[in-house]
């Protein structure tokens, strides 16, 4: 059974339509990834799967988004809890302006847990599932704006995993980062594919191509072709897949 | 020559010179102004020689020289322009004025004589003048210059012990009798006409009527002993000879100090001078304001901006919050904005008359009519006071601190509070935790321009309680300790009221650019803590903890 159930999603942004009619299954403890030109609307659907989009103004999504069976769009629903159960990496490495312990013990922290020797463990075995536990384990209370780049996002990614959520969306996580911190971070969604259920949205084919095990590829707002990433990158069904993957468009 | 010209334009060198010499010029103002206040302020407590000057007509006169100018004949030959002095001849009650003008022609002899005698008075002014006898219960005990100054130098510290004795008694001891006794009889009052139980209301009466006897008993006692100390005082008087032949006898205790100026070391002088300064910060006014010191003024000054602070600081920012996180932005939104920033350019006198006709008479008036009925017609809350002027104040720079907090608000990274939604904390969490702390630099920057604004206002402090002369501070040892319901004064005021409103300006000059000074001086240093808080705080946002 997947993960996440995507059906007839659709989304517009005031009148204009930004997603059309978008089916996909999301498996579980694999790693699903969207890829497709820029404005093609993968950041978009992916912020519907922890309806980060209701912050936006004006924006209504119709359709069904199932997690684990549950309804994801239900107006009624608690997105604190939601967003819980669904972590996010973005784009842009974004650290919190505190220690790095801080960082990793804000979810655990919202989630109210208070005792100083469980938040240590979590912040120890989170930052050892994002591969970053040597590099700082001597400065956990410094500033972690003071890190580089690539640790920024592998903190993040620490900060993300710390609440233990079942879903974790990546957002564009290597676009800012330079090859061997981006190489980390691939090795790293490796490892964490094997707790995690991981949405990743990437510009970089060969990247796609590298830890995914599923592919979407979208094109204005639709989805023109999902399927095992083996088989998306070598035979595509599609002719607009083909052109793209081949660096014909986009 | 036109492409040169034109070339010279375009290259942006004019405008360089432009935006260059605009800059050189504000800070030639700035300079010149704080130049200029302290060129005026910093002479005054340095003590001069005194001059002895004779006249062609006989006339002598001792005094300090204060400034020498041509006199303005426009048709005379600039060669043939005579020059005139003016100096300080001080005996006020000898001879009215403090100051005379002397035509530099008309001086025949000028001495400095070893023996001239300074003496800074309580009232009255400095006297000048050569010290003759000085007597005990009407007799002479000393006689001729050396013999009557050593006596007087005797005794002098003696009287003025006596007097701060007296001080205390009065201020402290006298006046907590008072303030017990003003209770007691308003507790009388609420009693008589609140207390529906006549058997205790009895009961109580005879208990504080019992009280006010005590007390009655207690203040006689006091009063008795002020007798004894004042009757001590009045047995040493000293008699002064002042230029001009005239006579002055009085009281050993009158003097604060007396000096011989013409004598005085380098060092000596400067004693002086510092421990005028101090005097000049530490103590209370006297002769209307026009010597002395500032202290009273000073505590109010900096207690109202604090409490200003306190007000403004918490209600801006929570305006600020929900203006920029919460509100739906629109229309709405942006014509209170407007509105908002239109309200700091609201002249200040506008706020003080709604200070004074909603703090003082609406909210004033309803906390006596509820709580201090016994006191009324007497208003306790009522009235001016530390507390209403301060809200009037926080008012009028509450926009400061919105625009600020809002700007600073507006520039927290969408990133942040993305990233601390998405790890499922609500808004207010993420305010909490993420926003306002971020935004804490830039909410310190608000108030450190309120406080700034708030210091320098005077206008609408005059309605909303300042006065030229406060009898007590709004902090002291009477419980609850703060009594923002008193009046007070303030550095601004002072200085309108010193420099405009005193009988005696030409005496009163070097006291305006004194608190000038002063005030300039306070400001920057309230406002030098705030920025150094602020520099912290932003460091700490952006490499150390947080």
């Amino acid at each position: 059974m997947p993960e996440v159930e995507i059906r007839q999603v659709c989304l517009f942004y005031g009148s204009k339509q930004a997603l059309f009619d978008i089916d996909l299954d999301i498996g579980r403890r694999e790693v699903t990834a969207f890829i497709g030109p820029s404005g093609c609307g993968k950041s978009t659907l992916l912020r519907c799967m922890n309806r980060l989009n209701d912050l936006v103004d004006n924006v209504r999504v119709t359709g069904s988004i199932r997690l684990s069976g549950g309804e994801v769009l239900d107006p009624t629903l608690d997105v604190t809890d939601l967003r819980k159960r669904v972590g996010m990496v973005f784009q842009k490495p974004n650290p919190f302006p505190k220690t790095i312990y801080e960082n990793v013990a804000y979810g655990p922290r919202i989630l109210g847990i208070k005792q100083k020797a469980r938040l240590d463990e979590i912040v120890e075995r989170s930052l050892h599932s994002a591969a970053i536990w040597e590099e700082v384990k001597d400065r956990l209370h410094d500033n972690a704006l003071a890190l580089s780049g690539g640790q920024h996002q592998r903190l993040c990614i620490a900060r993300t995993i710390a609440v233990e959520p079942e879903v974790v969306l990546m957002d564009e996580p290597c676009s800012a980062l330079d090859p061997i911190a981006t190489t980390k971070i691939e090795e790293l969604i490796h490892e964490l594919k094997q707790q995690y259920t991981i949405v990743i949205v990437t510009h970089n084919m060969q990247q796609a191509a590298r830890v995914s095990d599923h592919t979407a590829f979208m094109y204005l707002g639709r989805l023109v072709e999902f399927g095992k990433t083996d088989k998306l990158f070598t035979t595509p069904e599609k002719q607009e897949t083909e052109d793209y993957i081949t660096g014909r468009f986009g | 020559m036109n492409v040169s010209f034109g070339k010279f334009w375009k290259s942006g060198d004019p405008f360089i010179w432009m935006t260059g010499g605009a800059l050189a010029l504000s800070l030639i103002m700035i300079i010149s102004l704080i130049v200029i206040v302290a060129a005026n302020a910093l002479g005054y407590y340095w003590p001069d020689r005194l001059v002895q000057v004779t006249l062609k007509d006989g006339t002598e006169l001792l005094g300090q020289r204060i400034v020498s100018e041509p006199i303005p004949t426009p048709d005379t030959p600039a060669a043939t322009v005579q020059s005139r002095t003016e100096f300080q001849v001080a005996n006020r009650d000898l001879y009215g004025a403090d100051f005379r003008w002397v035509n530099d022609a008309d001086i025949t002899a000028r001495s400095f004589p070893a023996e001239a005698l300074l003496f800074e008075r309580w009232e009255w002014g400095p006297l000048f003048g050569f010290l003759t006898t000085v007597t005990q219960d009407g007799k002479v005990i000393a006689e001729g210059f050396a013999r009557a100054w050593d006596k007087f130098q005797e005794i002098h510290p003696r009287t003025q012990e006596t007097l701060e004795r007296i001080h205390r008694i009065e201020r402290k001891e006298i006046g907590d009798i008072n303030y017990a006794l003003e209770h007691a009889r308003l507790g009388l009052k609420r009693i008589q006409t609140e207390e529906r139980d006549p058997a205790r209301a009895a009961k109580y009466v005879t208990a504080l009527e019992q009280e006010i006897a005590t007390l009655q008993h207690r203040y006689a006692e006091k009063a008795a002993e002020l007798k004894t100390l004042y009757d001590e005082n009045a047995r040493y008087r000293f008699l002064v000879r002042a230029a001009g032949g005239k006579e002055k006898e009085l009281p050993v205790a009158a003097v604060v100090r007396a000096f011989l100026p013409n004598q005085l070391s380098w060092w000596g002088r400067f004693k002086l001078y510092v421990t005028r300064l101090v005097e000049f910060v530490w103590d209370d006014p006297r002769e209307s304001n026009t010597e002395g010191g500032v202290f009273p003024a000073i505590f109010g000054t900096v207690i109202m901006v604090l409490i200003m602070s306190m007000m403004v600081v918490p209600f801006g920012v929570i305006a600020a919050l929900y203006l920029r996180e919460y509100a739906k932005q629109g229309p709405m939104v942006r014509a209170v904005r407007i509105a908002v920033n239109n309200l700091a350019g609201v002249p200040s006198i506008v706020f003080g008359v709604f200070g004074l006709g909603f703090f003082v008479y609406v909210l004033g008036g309803g906390i006596d009519r509820l709580f201090y009925p016994e006191a009324l017609p007497t208003p306790t809350y009522g009235t001016g006071g530390m507390l209403w002027a301060s809200l009037t104040l926080a008012l009028l720079t509450v926009p400061v601190v919105i625009v600020a907090t809002e700007e600073s608000l507006s520039s927290i990274p969408r990133e942040w509070r993305e990233g601390s939604l998405a790890l499922g904390a609500t808004k207010w969490e993420t305010i909490r935790k993420i926003v306002l702390p971020g935004a804490l630099p830039g909410i310190l920057t608000g108030m450190i321009l309120a406080m700034a604004r708030g210091a320098g206002e005077v206008a609408p402090l005059m309605i909303t309680g300042v006065v030229k002369l406060a009898p007590t501070l709004p902090l002291d040892a009477h419980a609850p300790f703060f009594h923002l319901e008193r009046k007070f004064m303030h550095l601004g005021f002072h200085i309108y009221d010193v420099g405009f409103q005193s009988p005696n300006v030409e005496a009163a000059k070097p006291m305006v650019f004194m608190t000038t000074m002063l005030l300039i001086g306070i400001i920057l240093l309230l406002n030098l803590t705030a920025i150094i808080v602020r520099n912290r705080l932003r460091n700490r946002l952006r490499f150390g903890t947080f």
